[in-house]
């Protein structure tokens, strides 16, 4: 396939415009737009439109195998194509869970079956999650596995997590730890503060993820090992890992849109949809998290794009399940709140959304130039739009920002020189 | 709404009362035994004027009391979207007395009905007796007033407007017409 | 004036519906102490109480304020409905609506169940207790109590102590008598006070004999004997003589306060049987008001519905 898109702008060039030319699965070339015409090529006229290397989520759950009627891969990575991304790094809590190697190619050669993303599998830290015995890191990662985690059922032995970071080293794996101590939650379901108080919901402390957090980080200090650290939600979180980078710890870490984009405020009408783990936190939490992200102390925004069933969520506040659909509203929700409201460049939310994920995983970097893979998002960031889940492509349709007004709708993705998203506006051109 | 007729000034209010007053008193054979219970709304201070006349007269403290009936009605949801109770207040046993309920207009017997249930909720009276300013017919249930101010024949698409000075400012009965 | 369909919190009150709840009860009352104990207003109505929890006196409350307004009370026991066979709270909801219920009462373990029965039935919905989040009709009862008793509520203080933490009646009192200009002290061990407190228009004492002091009304709060498994205190014995209502701090009472319990108590912990006998306790008058307060809602929130 060869494509050509005319006139759009480069995430990081400023406001001239270029056309970009794409022939197989690689960019050939990003030249000064002049107007010309490419016969033989694919013209997507993309005046007003930013170009962004496709976008990187680290971090989502795709259902399948097990919960297709949650979600699958092929509706998964259809949303996340709609949400710009042409990779995305799935968590390993399916059914059975991705503890071997069998379900890792399984979940690979699904997700090549549909070609809307790159899909990387997240391993198992423990067998069946089950934080006694570590996975075959070895096997897993030769399956494709491109890291290791328990996510929502985090590692609760020290003694498990340090074998798992020092095993993690011999075979180059690198471990992703969702920091919660379930003691300190105890079966909470707001953050604790005045919010869940008046709502009348048990609160979990934002401890319950800071000492797992610092457990983790002094863990992988002592050993010298790599450690990514999933959704981090809190201040204290964001201080004891900005501490950790000074002092030379090998740790990065994630938030999510939710933890800068809403607040705990949001569960006061009980509105299931803003049920999330970790839960949505106060004012407090939502301004550190930027302000991590603005120092660099947040590495990447990943989506924890966690679908759920209607009946999931249409239940008593406590007994919902918890999660967010989060890859159609990523990008839109990051731009809106953080470079619309003037707190970072939109070419570090291109870093924190493809460049750097990419590089914690090890993987090829994502870059807008020549001879790079073709993974494009353009995006208009000019006019705005109400999200409506009733249009959401994933198959989960919970999310708290319904109705919101935001900026940055994806009007086209290419993966690998493939269009695999183009919006109604797209269409026409 | 138009008007269509003055039918009582506020004289003739109180002449009606007195005479009202006059035959409870004849009928009962005095007043002992008997106490007042005056309908909200009007029929509160219909039932203090004809205690005061009681007093006047023949110088008997005759009790009046104040019957809510909102709990009791029948045609409720049809009155109004939010009825408000404003209460009861009868602060005298009415057992084995003469009950005289007070309203001022007698229509479809509904109003009185409720009266009734609720008076006898709160014990077993002797008798309970019924005086209204207002007889304007198109009765619904068997009832009829003992004693009666004024029998005015109406149309249905007709409003009797019985006014009283401690509630409306002035003390009149008009006609008038729905349109 | 009151025009909802639902009672599901005090936080969602204005003052004004308050006090018409609470005057419409004073004319219940009057019924409640009538030769026949029963108006026929409700006739045509059918009050169903949906209790996912335990419970006495509120389900025994409400089903005779439903029969004094001549309403039909059916109870669902949960322990023998369709809910043990995994059935939603939105189906039963469905289902009761089905069956035509003017009015729902429900209690439930989750904070919030209230709410979401109520954006999906017809039917009236009365909070009768959700998890930690409010418990409407007993700070009603306990707001009708102080008013009977003081005249109004305005300028009290009132010293809540105990649980505070997991307790909704704590929740809806402080948001109820704050609206209505009384002044609102709590007083518990730290692990039972909950987080944000000061943000509640609450002021802590410092201890018991400090609430006691300078209160018009001391209330207590049921403390439930779980709690010490899950270590939120050492012992009973210690809970009793640092956060009970002991025989020794009476002497602090003020002659005119109230002492008061949403019940049922704990004789010996939380309160001591000499000071449940002081003239000054109101308890049992609560359980009376209470049937009083729940006929005024049953009025008023079915004064819309047409027949």
């Amino acid at each position: 396939m060869r494509i050509a898109i005319k006139g759009c702008k480069i995430f990081d060039r400023g406001d001239s415009k270029f056309d970009i030319i794409i022939e197989e699965d690689r960019i050939k070339q990003i030249l000064p737009s002049v107007g010309a015409n490419y016969s033989g090529f694919t013209e997507i006229e993309a005046g007003g439109l930013v170009a962004l290397p496709g976008l990187f989520d680290i971090h989502c759950h795709l259902r399948e195998p097990g919960y297709e009627y949650k979600e699958g891969i092929e509706s998964g990575t259809k949303a996340a194509a709609r949400g710009g991304f042409t990779s995305v790094a799935c968590m390993s809590n399916t059914m059975p869970p991705a503890d071997t190697a069998s379900v890792i190619r399984y979940i690979i050669e699904r997700a090549g079956q549909y070609g809307y993303c790159k899909v990387y599998p997240i391993a198992c830290i423990t067998k069946g999650q089950k934080g006694e015995e570590l996975a075959e890191f070895g096997d897993l990662k030769e399956a494709g596995a491109v890291a290791f985690s328990d996510d929502g059922l985090p590692v609760e032995n020290p003694l498990i997590m340090r074998n798992a970071l020092l095993y993690a080293k011999s075979h180059g794996a690198l471990i992703i730890s969702h920091c919660e101590d379930k003691r300190l939650s105890d079966d909470g379901c707001a953050n604790e503060g005045y919010n869940a108080t008046i709502a009348g919901i048990k609160g979990i402390p934002a401890a319950a993820e800071e000492v797992m957090v610092a457990r983790d980080v002094i863990l992988a200090a002592s050993l010298n090992a790599r450690l990514h650290i999933a959704h981090v939600s809190t201040k204290g979180s964001v201080e004891i890992i900005r501490q950790a980078k000074k002092n030379g710890v090998k740790v990065t870490c994630e938030t999510c849109p939710h933890y800068f984009a809403a607040d705990d405020s949001l569960i006061l009408d009980y509105n299931a949809n803003a049920k999330v783990n970790p839960p949505l936190r106060g004012r407090e939490d939502v301004e550190a998290v930027i302000e991590g992200i603005k120092d660099g102390t947040i590495d990447a925004i990943a989506t924890d794009h966690a679908p759920h069933h209607v009946d999931d969520k249409n239940v008593e506040f406590c007994n919902a399940a918890n999660g967010i659909s989060g890859l159609e509203t990523a990008l839109s929700l990051s731009y809106t709140h953080l470079v619309k409201a003037g707190h970072i460049a939109l070419s570090r939310l291109a870093q924190l959304m493809s460049a750097a994920p990419a590089r914690i995983l090890g993987l090829e970097p994502r870059e807008l130039s020549d001879g790079r893979r073709a993974d494009i998002a353009l995006v208009d960031f000019e006019s705005s739009f109400v999200i409506d889940s009733s249009q959401f492509l994933s198959k989960g349709k919970n999310t708290p920002f319904n109705g919101q007004k935001v900026y940055g709708a994806v009007a086209c993705t290419i993966n690998e020189g493939r269009i695999v998203y183009q919006d109604i506006m797209c269409q026409g051109r | 709404m138009n008007f269509k007729a003055k039918i009582f000034s506020e004289d003739e209010v109180k002449r009606a009362i007195a005479r009202i007053s006059h035959q409870i008193l004849e009928h009962n054979k005095g007043a002992e035994d008997t106490v007042l219970v005056g309908i909200r709304t009007r029929g509160v201070p219909l039932a203090k004027m004809i205690a005061q006349n009681l007093r006047r007269f023949e110088n008997l403290d005759v009790p009046a009391g104040i019957l809510d009936i909102t709990l009791y009605r029948d045609d409720l949801s049809l009155k109004s979207e939010h009825p408000v109770i404003n209460g009861s207040d009868i602060p005298f046993n009415i057992e084995g007395k003469n009950v005289i309920l007070v309203d001022d207009v007698l229509f479809t017997g509904r109003t009185v009905r409720a009266a009734i249930d609720a008076i006898m909720d709160l014990g077993r009276p002797k008798t309970i007796q019924l005086a209204v300013l207002i007889d304007r017919g198109h009765r619904e249930l068997p009832i009829r007033a003992d004693y009666i101010g004024k029998n005015l024949p109406t149309s249905r698409n007709e409003i009797v407007s019985v006014k009283v000075a401690e509630i409306d400012g002035d003390t009149g009965v008009d006609l008038y017409t729905l349109l | 004036m009151l025009k909802r369909k639902d009672l599901l919190g005090i936080k969602e009150l204005e003052r004004g519906e308050i006090e018409e709840i609470l005057n419409t009860a004073v004319e219940m009352k009057k019924i409640l102490k009538q030769n026949v104990k029963k108006v026929p207003h409700l006739q045509n109505k059918s009050v169903v109480i949906l209790f996912h929890e335990n419970s006495t006196r509120t389900r025994m409350s409400f089903e005779l304020a439903a029969k004094f307004m001549s309403a039909s009370a059916s109870n669902i026991s949960i322990a023998t409905s369709s809910v043990q066979k995994g059935e939603t709270l939105i189906d039963t909801g469905k289902t009761l609506d089905a069956l035509m219920t003017d009015i729902i009462v429900i209690r439930h373990s989750a904070a919030g169940a209230p709410h979401l029965l109520a954006r999906h039935v017809r039917a009236g919905v009365i909070n009768a207790g959700d998890g930690m989040n409010e418990h409407p009709t007993q700070a009603l009862l306990d707001m009708f109590t102080m008013r009977e008793r003081f005249g109004q509520i305005e300028g009290l203080t009132v010293g809540i102590y105990g649980d505070i933490l997991h307790s909704r009646v704590a929740r809806s009192n402080i948001y109820g008598l704050n609206k209505m200009g009384a002044k609102v002290k709590v007083f518990g061990p730290e692990t039972l006070l909950p987080s944000g407190l000061e943000r509640l228009g609450v002021k802590k004492a410092g201890s018991m004999e400090e609430l006691i002091e300078g209160s018009d009304v001391v209330m207590g709060l049921r403390i439930q004997l779980e709690r010490q498994k899950k270590g939120l205190f050492p012992s009973i014995r210690e809970y009793a003589r640092y956060y009970g209502f002991t025989p020794e701090r009476t002497r602090l009472l003020k002659k005119q306060a109230l002492v008061m319990h949403p019940g049922p108590v704990n004789r010996g912990v939380e309160i001591t049987t000499p000071v449940l006998e002081l003239s000054q306790s109101v308890i049992n008058e609560q359980v009376t008001n209470g049937v009083a307060v729940r006929m005024a809602l049953l009025f008023l929130l079915t004064r819309g519905i047409r027949p």
